[in-house]
């Protein structure tokens, strides 16, 4: 298979423009007359929704939550970057580009990183005028802080709430199109299917989660705005309802999935209590733009918080302004993440199960004052306190890594489509512009770069290729997945095992954390493959899903979100084996440097995995898009 | 800890539900309240019988999914979303009684789950700018002094949960409206259509069944992200400068 990434030709600053003018357009008066499907109503897919039906065309939109406001972007905390330079630190477009690529270890598309940068700027335009209440400063102007990795101060922010304002932002303008009647919302709905006729993506099969029922929608494009498939894990700091089902069911109908084994640990999380953990809660990385990481020099097991503060200086090791004095704290996330593990390997870790590092704030309070640290972090401090029922503002906080972010994705070209015509995967839920580890205060910038600016015009350019004429739901092509999926409903229902959901998908979790986690490896990662295999050879024979098809089941929802949570998994396991390189979130101990820092093999591994699905039970095919730099030179990342 | 649990459960939107007694003995004070429920459903389903239904996502307070009204409060004792909410704030032995959202405007779905549609709609009729995509100002073109910035963020937190309709006992909408409502009045962006935007949300919180807001400000002492009754006051200032000032007050005579 030939992956054609359609970058354009040209010097990089003329790529985007130059496509833009390129693109052909659908007659304003001809838009209304194509229908797009929008799954998915994070940034990503409200700031589409929105955008399109501005542009005149039909928008159907779904989420499985109860109101599209729920999306998971929701909770991004920490800001948005953009290259606006207002604080004249040297900021621009090009430095922004070379820090993301550079950022995701050189296994980004020049072209695309180039084009986020470029239309960074606009986002912050469009969600002032949408009415988003940023931070500002007291002559009236936007604030700006510097945010993990970066050594300008380029990122926007809400207090610790920006992805709250920015969706409510996109949710807001795609409201605006629902009163006008030009995007109609399917809430508590959910995508089992893609359908495909004649190759082309020209609908979806949804269950109606209150009510059961299965059926049909038919369009022009489909869009999948689904997020990203953290939760695989089981822990993660993802929602609880944010699944892969939609791009895994797009995976299997011959979409490819681009880089599975790119997976982001935030290295600031709160550490895991007990057994019952359900979810982990991230706390924004801005804190460590003024929290100080450390451990104490020596192994002090079950270390408490408010006894850390009698630990003198000369005991404590900061390893992170120790190991990295020019970035300090403010190291990539995964080289902080990376830094926790191997102290708390060490034996050094603090709190009661030991996986855990402090982030200290005595020396901000002492410099800035209680207020301003309080008006910064006011919101994160409370819930932290909130959920252990410590007060960061008199001991120091314990941080431990979690799994956030996930860079994969499905595999989509520079409009965004992926290999399947029509099919498009925008925001997180595609392989992305990331590389393989993503900056802080990018994926808000991402998803909303997709949205906003992106889409509207490279999906002008497919539509204006195509037949305006609308496809029945009465085709076989429907009726056949219709009934495959009431099929796959009916069986999780009838298996009538020992086992709950939960079980199979904390097993999964634990499986994927130890293997295919934080560091990796060909033989752990083999257990991994066989394991993985048995635990979905046992799902389909021993899980348990109580009630009925047709009414509100959450056991049946959270069961069909895990056996695609199960298959990916194997995917994952699969890629991370290939790829026996170190590079950013993917971490093979293979690969090492003496020091302990990921080592690249640029002359073996400068491409994008990208998975073909093959069949049930069977070995999924690897095909790879070189990459290629024209502009950046790739060097070893340090930030020593 | 143990806890004894009184659960409304109800089959669905047109069945009868009633309230069901559920002895809960493990309990750790670590747990979320959620996370509580969690282990009393998988006790549940390892029995056969069928998990308690509530809603949640985001487990971490910001989503606005997550409700129950528990021991006589939305989300509970603490001015906090149930998912953050844990059980060291109860006592070992206590008996807890779960609710789900009591509202016209919310009715039941299944056990714990309301329909909160009507705030969508109740967004749908002015909750925006009315701006397109593209073609806006320079972000910085409008300074915007931070004393208002802020007021609107403070605004703008709310998560739409419905937590000031479950305390109210006219099961009053007013808070949740009125914080859109006030964020938009404040910042410059919104002020062309502040008019209609007041007039048209309110009149769509009237029809979808909301009572009337009589100042007791339970809202606002149940509010988990402690938006402010100065909104009430603000939306009514809109509202009714709204409609005093209209066209069709102006050619009607003032009638």
């Amino acid at each position: 298979m030939k992956l054609d990434s359609k970058i354009p030709e040209g010097p990089l600053a003329e790529k985007w423009t130059k496509h833009k003018f390129n693109l052909k357009l659908v007659n304003p008066a001809n838009k209304r007359k194509y229908d797009v499907i929008i799954v998915g109503t994070g940034l990503a897919g409200a700031s589409a929704a929105a955008s399109l039906a501005e542009l005149g065309y039909n928008v159907k939109a779904f989420c499985f939550q109860d109101s599209p406001r729920r999306a998971h972007s929701i909770a991004a905390q920490g800001g948005i970057n953009a290259a606006k330079n207002y604080q004249n630190d040297g900021d621009s477009i090009y430095r922004l580009f070379y820090d993301t690529i550079k950022g995701g270890d050189y296994r980004a598309r020049e072209g695309n990183v180039y084009r986020l940068a470029e239309v960074s700027v606009s986002i912050i335009d469009q969600c002032v005028a949408q009415g988003v209440p940023f931070a500002r400063e007291y002559g009236g102007l936007l604030s700006n802080r510097s945010f993990g990795g970066a050594q300008v101060s380029r990122t926007f922010y809400a207090r610790g709430q920006t992805g709250q304002q920015l969706l409510l932002g996109a949710y807001s303008a795609m409201n605006r199109q629902i009163a006008n009647g030009k995007v109609k919302m399917y809430n508590r709905t959910e995508m089992l299917d893609v359908v495909l006729v004649d190759g082309k993506a020209r609908g979806i099969i949804t269950r109606d989660l209150l009510t059961g029922k299965i059926e049909a929608h038919s369009a022009h494009a489909v869009l999948l705005c689904t997020g990203g498939y953290g939760n695989v894990f089981y822990l993660s700091t993802n929602a609880k309802g944010s699944n892969v089902t939609a791009a895994w069911r797009a995976h299997k109908k011959g979409a490819l999935f681009g880089n599975p084994c790119y997976t982001q640990i935030h290295p600031t999380c709160i550490p895991v209590s007990g057994d019952h953990q359900s979810k982990l809660t991230l706390m924004s990385e801005s804190l460590r733009n003024d929290g100080r990481v450390w451990v104490p020099k020596v192994a002090r097991p079950g270390l408490r918080a408010a006894d850390a503060v009698n630990i003198p200086e000369s005991e404590r090791d900061y390893f992170l302004e120790r190991r990295y004095p020019s970035f300090g704290n403010l190291v990539p996330r995964d080289v902080a993440s990376r830094n926790a593990k191997m102290v708390c390997d060490e034996g050094k870790g603090v709190g009661p199960t030991g996986l855990a590092v402090f982030l200290d704030f005595t020396d901000a309070i002492k410099r800035d004052g209680k207020k301003t640290i309080e008006a910064k972090y006011g919101n994160l401090f409370d819930m932290y306190q909130q959920i252990t029922g410590d007060n960061p503002y008199e001991a120091p906080m314990m941080i431990f890594p979690a799994v956030h972010y996930t860079m994969g994705g499905l595999w989509v070209d520079y409009n965004l489509m992926t290999n399947v015509p029509g099919l498009y995967a925008l925001g997180e839920a595609n392989f992305s512009d990331h590389g393989a580890n993503r900056l802080g205060a990018s994926a808000l910038m991402q998803g909303l770069a997709d949205g906003y600016f992106v889409i509207p015009y490279t999906i002008g350019d497919y539509l204006a290729g195509m037949s305006n004429e609308k496809v029945s739901i009465d085709r076989p092509e429907f009726q056949e997945a219709i009934k495959q999926t009431s099929e796959r409903i009916n069986k999780l229902l009838t298996i009538k095992g020992k086992k709950t959901v939960d079980e199979f998908h904390r097993e999964l979790g634990l499986t994927m954390w130890e293997y295919c986690g934080m560091s990796r490896n060909e033989q752990g990662l083999k257990t991994a493959k066989k394991k993985i295999q048995e635990i979905k050879a046992e799902f389909w024979s021993n899980v348990n899903v109580l009630g009925s098809g047709n009414e509100l089941n959450m056991e049946l929802e959270k069961a069909n979100r895990v056996a695609d949570f199960i298959e990916l998994g194997e995917l994952m396991v699969d890629d991370a084996l290939s790829r026996s390189e170190s590079c950013g979130g993917h971490f093979r101990e293979e690969s090492a440097t003496e020091d302990g820092e990921a080592r690249r093999k640029d002359d073996e591994f400068t491409y994008v995995s990208a998975w073909e699905y093959k069949g049930d039970n069977q070995q999924a095919v690897l095909h790879k898009e070189p990459l290629v730099f024209e502009n950046v030179k790739l060097t070893q990342r340090s930030y020593k | 800890m143990k806890v004894t649990l009184k659960i409304w459960r109800q089959k669905g939107s047109n069945d009868k539900g009633s309230f069901k007694t559920y002895q809960h003995d493990h309990v750790s004070p670590d747990m979320s309240f959620l996370e509580m429920l969690d282990v009393l459903n998988t006790d549940l389903i390892k029995k056969g019988e069928d998990p308690v239904h509530f809603d949640h996502d985001c487990r971490e307070g910001i989503c606005g999914m997550c409700s129950l009204y528990i021991n006589g409060h939305p989300h509970g004792p603490l001015q906090t979303t149930t998912c953050q909410l844990h059980m060291r704030s109860f006592k070992d032995g206590e008996t807890i009684t779960i609710e789900p959202w009591r509202a016209k405007a919310f009715p039941v779905i299944k056990d714990l789950v309301v329909d909160r549609t009507a705030f969508d709609r109740i967004q749908q009729a002015g909750g925006y700018v009315s701006v397109n995509t593209g073609g806006v100002p320079d972000a910085n073109e409008i300074p915007i002094p931070k004393k208002i910035a802020d007021e609107a963020f403070d605004a703008a937190t709310c998560i739409g949960c419905g937590a000031c309709v479950a305390a109210c006992k006219n099961a009053s909408a007013m808070l949740f409206v009125s914080a859109k409502i006030s964020q938009f009045a404040l910042l410059p962006q919104g002020k062309p259509e502040r008019k209609e935007r007041a007039e048209r949300m309110v009149a769509q919180m009237d029809a979808e069944g909301f009572g009337a807001c009589t100042n007791t400000k339970a809202c606002e002492a149940e509010c988990p992200k402690g938006i402010s009754v100065t909104n009430i006051a603000r939306m009514n200032r809109e509202y009714y400068s709204s409609v005093i000032s209209s066209y069709e007050w102006q050619v009607g005579g003032g009638e």
